[in-house]
């Protein structure tokens, strides 16, 4: 603020400095999931896992990408998955955060389902969280079939299966 | 062929929760002046310069290299920025360092930084992927599950990962640029620490900060500096898939293949008893005894118990972190650079508090993403 | 040919490059205004594959990758780490990604094989703009306290600089309409552009104003895009070429990052490293220059000092196609390609970043 026009200003309070500036930022995107991901998403809707085989290393990848992560080609042969797996490894999450949608402290589990070579990030429940193990054997718990979408939405979480654990020799390559 | 490389300055800042008295703008050049000043240059003097930071959404400012130009002095001149994930801080300085050893530049400026402050940095890795599981877990819940991999591999006893934590924090109190500074710090006060992702505790966790580290590379005919140079002995990227069949994401061979390239090219066989200290990326506490065998510290399984007996700490036959690590201090993008940094600071003798006496070579290691990215480098007193 | 009589002032000293290093191979994706099938990775596979396959090699025949590309197009970070995949970096493999146009990935790969710390390298870039607003998002390019929360989208920034140029008596409106026309055309004989036409310029300039005096010709068309490039140095260049087309000289500069403290109608960066690549010690028959707005095209042509006998653009350059964050690579890609067809025998590219011509890269190539 400047006494007279054109004279020396003069700050008449300490206001102290200015620590922030806050500038809100929104965009919007389209989301594109591609030819691999979309079949994998439409086997979702259909209640079942389907995964994609790489032609050079046979290695089966759920939800593949497009391309073999170790040889660099497209996976194009479809499997489809069993409904079973076994926790390879897992964490209790216990950290409250922005966004997050279920109550803490849940279980975080690596799933391999049978008959993939990649597991993938779930969501474990009907199991107290310290009774959880390496190698407990789960099973997907869907939602209704009615609300079944191409979405991974579409799996509630993963459950015990009442089957024996899996030995460890059994999944320790993919820890 | 390839030109000798050394450092001949180094700066930092005070790395802290928010730097609220400073710009993206200020945070970088604190760095830069001093890691000039520390090389007796100017400005002018530096003919390029390498800027590294992780994503750009954790300050909403995109490319940002294009606005801190000015402010790092690098009108007219050459100006790249590196984004490898975590990594990133070490990568970026490995850019600078072949901008040298190619012989294109004489002095060369590199920078790295994070002001998480700015924005959300949990919010900005978490941005919600349509069709995916409506399933959070932050990046402590991706890597507590290989830490969980660990001990049931290694059988190692649950107070490791405190002993981890505990000593990088004691570690911290020597260095006055750390963003952690707790003298009470002890293993009990690790354990009644809040459980986050179990395994792993509040206090086993890296913190959050805002904070830039620099250096200046020079080519042998244009050393200076208030310190003897750091020579580059050897340096190495490796990047493996993210996620692929069979993967071994407690000891990935991106990290073993990096530091056989990086001791090959300095003619280390056994890097305990060769190189004098090491700053290794460890931003959860059990990621100390898994890299200690990554690196090739020991036998697989062995790492622990180089913990266990004290090797690591300050005191020990291998110090590893004597900065106080990224359990200490964590401005993401300059986290990397902040270990290469530290190491070049040790061998040039000016740790000060945490100087390691007679240090003369040293191994800086940076790790990001899932585990997939690394970048490393073995710095010297001697002339290679 | 032209010749250079006036190089700009300010001209730094060459550096001349210690070890040869080649462009064996080129390959880029058909140039679409959206492609909402394929993800980065199945739109990035095949070009790979063209690359290496065009010279009958494998990944095992590179020592070295790096790209270029943003996080803010795709709208989630790391999408650099995903993109990988396309590759198969097993075993692991020295990598490196720059956040900039591929071009600069392309330099920072030449320079370790100037170093001899690689033999070969593969360089690719890859962006899609049509995922969210390219102006809202090219906008968080600014300063982030004083530009950006205004909001100025990238194609006003653009006409300021046409204005000014147009104040300074160097331009026209016409001369754009003359520079997009002739871009269309050329754009004709070339399979992967996006903005292709048989049209004079007279028509161009019935089109109405975007932002004065910029009208839609003026432009660079929203694109998705991909491309890659193979370098190699020593031996494997003469492997893989019986002609190879050397990289004679490689330079890059920044400016400041104010527009009020630029003189918008010069590109002294330009200029700078171009001076530094040699560029202005033969004539170059052919020009490949990365100008997303018409009007840069004249900035940038005075700042190379071309004359008028150089081809400019055959490819139709960035207003027929503009895949941002490889479309700087392309014009490195597509220069050497007239040098390889034995269409030219020297030639220039540039690439650019940055609000208003920021920074800028300068690549020269020379056949056999």
């Amino acid at each position: 603020m400047a006494d007279e026009p054109g004279g020396p200003s003069t700050v008449t309070e300490d206001r102290g400095p200015v620590t922030t500036l806050a500038t809100p930022i929104r965009l919007d995107f389209n989301f594109t999931p591609g030819v691999a991901q979309s079949r994998f998403l439409m086997g979702l809707a259909d209640g079942k896992f389907m995964g994609q085989r790489c032609s050079v290393c046979s290695k089966v990848y759920v939800p593949s990408r497009g391309s073999c992560p170790t040889d660099g080609v497209p996976t194009i042969e479809d499997v489809e998955l069993a409904n079973v797996g076994t926790i390879t490894t897992y964490c209790v999450v216990n950290v409250p955060f922005a966004g997050q949608s279920i109550e803490i402290p849940y279980i975080c589990a690596q799933v391999l389902l049978d008959g993939a070579n990649l597991s993938f990030m779930g969501l474990i429940q009907e199991v107290p969280t310290d009774q959880i193990r390496m190698g407990m054997r789960v099973e997907a718990v869907w939602v209704d079939r009615e609300e079944l979408s191409p979405s991974l939405a579409s799996v509630r979480y993963f459950r015990p299966n009442g089957e024996a654990d899996a030995d460890y020799e059994t999944f320790k390559e993919y820890l | 062929m390839a030109e000798r490389c050394a450092v001949i300055g180094v700066g930092q800042t005070h790395h802290k929760a928010k730097r609220e008295d400073v710009s993206i703008a200020g945070l970088v050049r604190e760095a830069a002046a001093m890691a000039v000043a520390d090389a007796e240059l100017g400005w002018p003097d530096i003919d390029a310069v390498v800027i590294g930071k992780a994503p750009d959404m954790f300050e909403g400012n995109m490319m940002p290299e294009l606005y801190l130009a000015p402010a790092l002095g690098a009108v007219g001149k050459p100006m790249i920025r590196v984004h490898t994930a975590g990594s990133v801080g070490g990568s970026t300085a490995i850019v600078a360092a072949h901008l040298v050893a190619s012989g294109i530049h004489k002095r060369v400026l590199t920078v790295a930084y994070e002001k998480q402050s700015d924005s959300d940095a949990m919010w900005a890795l978490s941005v919600p992927q349509p069709f995916a599981a409506p399933l959070l877990a932050g990046a402590g819940g991706y890597f507590a599950p290989h830490i969980r991999a660990y001990m049931r591999r290694s059988g190692a006893p649950d107070h490791i990962g405190r002993m981890v934590a505990v000593k990088d924090r004691q570690n911290a109190l020597r260095n006055p640029f750390a963003h952690l500074h707790l003298p009470d710090i002890s293993m009990e006060m690790v354990e009644e620490s809040m459980m986050l992702w179990d395994p792993l505790r509040y206090l086993e966790a890296c913190p959050s900060s805002d904070g830039a580290a620099a250096m200046v590379l020079a080519a042998e005919d244009a050393v200076s500096g208030r310190f003897p140079p750091a020579w580059v002995h050897g340096l190495a990227m490796r990047s493996e898939p993210t996620m692929f069949a069979g993967r071994d994401q407690v000891n990935p061979r991106a990290g073993r293949d990096c530091s056989a390239d990086v001791y090959s090219q300095a003619g280390i066989t056994d890097p305990r008893s060769q190189l004098d200290v090491a700053e290794v990326y460890v931003p959860f506490s059990w990621y100390e005894p898994m890299w200690l065998e990554n690196l090739g510290f020991c036998e697989l399984g062995e790492g622990w118990k180089l913990t266990e007996a004290g090797a690591t700490a300050f005191e020990g036959d291998i110090p590893w972190n004597t900065s106080g690590g990224v359990l200490s201090s964590n401005p993401i993008g300059a986290s990397g650079m902040l270990r290469f940094l530290e190491v070049a600071m040790q061998v040039r003798g000016q740790a000060g508090e945490h100087q390691v006496d007679g240090a003369r070579l040293a191994l800086g290691q940076a790790y990001g993403g899932g585990s997939q990215f690394f970048s490393m480098w073995v710095v010297g007193a001697d002339r290679p | 040919m032209s010749s250079p009589e006036n190089p700009p002032s300010g001209s730094a000293p060459r550096r001349r490059p210690v070890r040869p290093v080649s462009i064996a191979s080129f390959a880029q994706a058909r140039n679409v205004r959206q492609d909402d099938h394929h993800n980065e990775v199945e739109m990035l596979m095949p070009v790979i594959a063209e690359a290496f396959g065009s010279i009958s090699i494998t990944k095992d025949d590179v020592d070295f990758i790096c790209s270029g590309s943003t996080d803010y197009l795709i709208g989630g970070p790391f999408s650099f780490v995903m993109a990988l995949d396309a590759v198969g970096v097993w075993p692991p493999r020295a990598e490196s990604h720059v956040e900039m146009d591929a071009a600069w990935a392309l330099y920072e790969a030449w320079v370790l094989l100037q170093e001899g710390a690689a033999d070969a390298a593969l360089v690719y870039g890859f962006g899609r703009s049509s995922l969210g607003d390219l102006n809202e998002i090219l906008a968080l390019q600014l300063d982030p306290y004083y530009l950006a929360p205004l909001w100025p989208d990238p194609v006003s920034l653009a006409a300021l600089q046409a204005r000014a140029l147009i104040d300074a008596g160097r331009a026209t409106e016409a001369d754009f309409a003359a520079i997009a026309a002739r871009s269309r055309k050329d754009a004709l004989s070339n399979p992967n552009a996006q903005v292709a036409k048989d049209v004079v310029a007279s028509t161009l300039m019935e089109e109405a104003y975007v932002v004065s005096p910029l009208r839609r010709h003026a432009l660079p068309p929203i694109t998705d895009g991909a491309a890659a490039i193979v370098l190699a140095a020593g031996e494997k260049a003469h492997q893989w070429s019986d002609d190879p087309v050397w990289i004679t000289g490689f330079d890059h500069r920044i400016e400041t990052h104010s527009l009020g403290a630029r003189d918008l109608t010069v590109s002294p960066s330009t200029s700078t490293a171009a001076a530094r690549a040699g560029l202005f010690e033969a004539p170059v028959d052919v020009a490949e220059i990365h100008a997303p707005y018409a009007h840069q095209e004249l900035i940038v042509k005075e700042a190379l000092a071309l004359g008028d006998s150089v081809v400019i653009n055959p490819s139709g350059g960035a207003l027929a196609a503009n895949p941002i964050m490889s479309a700087g690579l392309i014009r490195v890609g597509e220069a050497a390609a007239r040098i390889a067809s034995g269409e030219a025998h020297r030639a220039v590219a540039h690439a650019t970043s940055g609000p208003c011509l920021q920074q800028n890269l300068v690549c020269v190539m020379e056949g056999a």
